[in-house]
């Protein structure tokens, strides 16, 4: 095993700006706009250098595709530990249409030029909240996919992960090589000390990709039609079966007469 | 010296009648690379994390301490050791990579009093006037946060008079040791510090005569006899450390006399003068925060059927804010720009500028913050209260705003008065000669710096108007308000006419903004004032680029 791990780093706008629509409705302000490296893609980067702190893997790759400006995101992935750096050039009407379909086909190329043992992402970008990435690289590749990772353990060349689901947790075993998608409580990242910082800028370890096939961006691309923002919230309209149930539970009936109101 | 007004006969008139030469620095806006400013948004970009994410500054403030986890955090991120140079462990990072990290550090007064009482006046002395081997002991657990430095002049006698400390150094009889004796007041970080820059009188003998002069001296608590006073309970800035410091024969090698005996009190102003310019940059982040804290509430709240931020005199705050804002960014990037340029430029008017202007600014724009949240504003529940406790030191600390308003007027007419001199004929000696002396002296004193005011040319000739100009405060006052604005005018002169040239977004809110603050009739006003406060109010937040953005 070649003991290298791929984390996908993308750069978001940061979750603490306020999101404004363009004027003509085609998408959102991204202009002047504070940027920075999706929260769950820190997550995922914490937990490669943690497993390289272990002594688990051997080598910490980020990649990032975009434009140029990725490659401060990529940067950040390096100030925390990261070893090596991969920016896929993508820009202009190109990283417009850029969507996890084209993202997975490039991650799935470079998993195999890379000769990946493992690949780490966020669950989901904070952007689009398409949760698919993952998904489709493993479908990709034909490996098995850890989603929602809350706990990660390497065990020979198997992979003991806790997943977090709907009904609570998921204890699963998989094979390597696979991908692990990060959810919020797998770690809290680290910081990126302003000395490391400085060290990744001395260190020039980020290489440049151009994608190979200007195809594989062009399928499947989703036309985006309008960018609204959500409407005000208004006021709630008042139903009578939870006001009963609202006066029910106040006077500290038992439960049992709250439960054929549900009913009704 | 950047400025010289050329008085005419009566200091009086100066504001009416001053004409001045700027010089050539000031135009172009200093820039920096492209590499340093890709260098300066990945090293911002954590600590503005820490500071939303990891600081309770209100927490702070009651609690009248910073937590450890919290120190530890900024000693991790490497925030003790900004300006060190990288082989004694520091960042080695520029005076304007400095004042940018203190926009976010300002956010959070009592961590920022602490780290600066540390790096700016703490060590500084080993930093600029310290010989290898002191820099070598020293430098390397300071810029980790292992130790942490306080700088300590300031006596209970002796404040903005500093020449007149009493703390005594006498030295031992095997001459290996000082011993240092008196006690030290408003020291920060004196009740954690472990080392210190210390001043005290020295014996020295100039040629055969015994005088009393000031010396610096590098004390490790760890040398014993000094104890710390309880934490002063303060007004603002309640989690940084202030106490009293006692030394009773506390033994200093005299390997650890930073530079020369009898040198210490130009070392003491030269550290000041160093670190005065950050302040601009602290006071312009910080309001830049407290723009974007107001806006939210000004354009939510609604009163007589209207938001609040339609009502002028709420927009007037708004260009208020950001019209400060903008002079204090500009005037601090150009002097750190100027204090970064290769050779050792004498940067101590400027910064002194900078400071009385940022200080005064940053109290009246905090003031007015509070006021557009009204009853809110004045409780606990938000932080503009603390805001505004916490700048309350800015126009006392680091030098009285009267002290260095005497330093900005006297030292332009130093220069006044060199050029004065040459042109004025020669006038009767004698008597006028000794009050020459005297006044001289007098000035020295005052301002404590040897400086040769130049008042007396030679042959004792000076101009009649400058001879008691010492004792004149209100005009003196006049003179440096009137250096201070044209200072300010020239930074935004200089930033806005950069930001033109390359395009730099926003440029002409930038125009309209130095219009409003430089051209002040009341008719032209108006109209700016609610075309910059109708952008501000619109985004939310203060809209123009960072001087030290580039396009290319």
């Amino acid at each position: 095993m070649s003991g290298r791990v791929l984390v996908g780093v993308k750069r978001v706008i940061d979750y603490a700006v306020k999101i404004r629509v363009k004027p003509d409705n085609t998408g959102v302000v991204t202009d002047g706009v504070k940027h920075s490296m999706n929260p769950f893609c820190e997550i995922a980067v914490e937990e490669a250098v943690k497993l390289k702190e272990k002594k688990l893997i051997k080598e910490v790759v980020a990649v990032s595709c975009g434009p140029q400006q990725s490659q401060e995101t990529i940067r950040t992935a390096l100030a925390m530990g990261a070893d090596r750096g991969i920016h896929v050039d993508v820009s202009g009407k190109d990283y417009e249409n850029l969507g996890p379909l084209q993202v997975s086909k490039i991650l799935a190329a470079l998993a195999k030029q890379e000769d990946a043992q493992l690949i780490l992402l966020g669950k989901q970008a904070i952007d689009d909240d398409c949760n698919q990435t993952g998904q489709m690289t493993a479908a990709l590749l034909d490996w098995p996919q850890g989603t929602f990772a809350s706990e990660v353990s390497l065990e020979g060349d198997k992979i003991n992960l806790v997943r977090e689901i709907d009904g609570g947790l998921e204890h699963i075993k998989i094979n390597t090589p696979a991908v692990i998608t990060a959810d919020l409580r797998l770690n809290t990242p680290r910081y990126a000390t302003l000395p490391n910082i400085m060290d990744s800028l001395m260190n020039n370890e980020t290489e440049l990709h151009k994608p190979n096939h200007r195809t594989s961006l062009c399928v499947g691309l989703i036309p985006l039609f309008e960018t609204v923002a959500p409407e005000d919230m208004q006021g709630g309209t008042d139903r009578s079966g939870a006001m009963l149930r609202h006066t029910v539970l106040q006077s500290g009936k038992p439960k049992r007469i709250i439960l054929s109101c549900l009913c009704i | 010296v950047l400025y010289l007004p050329l008085t005419m006969h009566n200091p009086v008139t100066i504001s009416k009648k001053a004409c001045f030469v700027l010089q050539a620095e000031v135009f172009p806006y200093p820039e920096i690379g492209n590499d340093e400013l890709e260098e300066i948004k990945q090293l911002v970009a954590p600590v503005e994390k820490f500071f939303s994410d990891d600081v309770d500054s209100a927490k702070i403030d009651r609690e009248a301490t910073i937590p450890p986890e919290t120190l530890q955090g900024l000693k991790d991120l490497g925030l003790f050791g900004i300006m060190i140079p990288e082989e004694y462990g520091g960042l080695g990072l520029s005076n304007t990579i400095y004042a940018r990290l203190n926009e976010i550090i300002a956010l959070d007064g009592s961590i920022a009093v602490t780290l600066a009482a540390h790096q700016a006046i703490g060590l500084k002395g080993i930093l600029i006037a310290g010989n290898e081997a002191q820099k070598q002991k020293y430098l390397p657990k300071l810029a980790s946060g292992e130790h942490i430095a306080a700088f300590c002049l300031t006596e209970p006698g002796s404040g903005s008079d500093a020449a007149s400390i009493q703390t005594r150094a006498t030295l031992s009889e095997d001459g290996k040791h000082y011993l240092i004796n008196g006690s030290k007041i408003w020291i920060s970080n004196g009740g954690m510090a472990d080392i210190m820059t210390v001043f005290a009188r020295t014996e020295v003998e100039v040629d055969g005569v015994k005088k009393d002069k000031i010396s610096a001296f590098i004390v490790e608590r760890a040398f014993g006899g000094i104890t710390s006073g309880k934490p002063e309970d303060k007004l603002g800035i309640r989690g940084s450390n202030t106490c009293e410091l006692s030394f009773d024969n506390v033994p200093v090698p005299v390997e650890n006399v930073i530079g020369e005996i009898g040198g210490g009190f130009k070392i003491a102003m030269n550290i000041l003068n160093s670190g005065r310019f950050s302040m601009g940059s602290s006071c312009a982040g910080m309001i830049k925060k407290l723009i974007e804290l107001t806006s939210e509430y000004a354009t939510t709240r609604k009163q007589f059927n209207k938001s609040l931020s339609e009502f002028g005199m709420i927009q007037e705050k708004f260009a208020m804010m950001a019209l400060n804002a903008f002079v204090m960014e500009s005037m601090a990037y150009l002097t750190s720009g100027m204090m970064d340029r290769p050779g050792i430029p004498d940067c101590s008017l400027e910064a002194a500028m900078v400071k009385v202007f940022s200080s005064e600014g940053g109290w009246i724009c905090v003031s007015e913050a509070l006021q557009v949240l009204g009853g809110l504003g004045y409780t606990k529940n938000y932080p503009f209260e603390r805001f505004v406790r916490d700048c309350r030191i800015l126009p006392i600390f680091e030098g009285t705003n009267e002290i260095l308003r005497m330093y900005i007027a006297l030292t332009g007419m130093q220069y006044a008065g060199k050029i004065l001199t040459g042109k004025i004929k020669e006038m009767k000696k004698g008597n006028i000669g000794l009050a020459i002396g005297m006044v001289s002296k007098k000035l020295r004193a005052s301002l404590g710096a040897s400086v040769d005011l130049g008042l007396t040319g030679k042959d004792g000739v000076v101009h009649p108007s400058l001879e008691t100009i010492v004792d004149e405060q209100l005009v003196l006052k006049r003179v440096a308000d009137v250096l201070i604005h044209i200072y300010a005018m020239t930074a935004v002169l200089s930033r806005a006419s950069r930001s033109i040239s390359i395009g730099l977004r926003n440029h002409d809110h930038e125009v309209c903004t130095l219009c409003a603050h430089s051209y002040n009739s009341p008719e032209n006003n108006d109209a700016n004032i609610k075309k910059i406060a109708k952008q501000v109010l619109e985004n939310r937040a203060y809209i123009c680029s960072h001087p030290l953005e580039r396009t290319y």
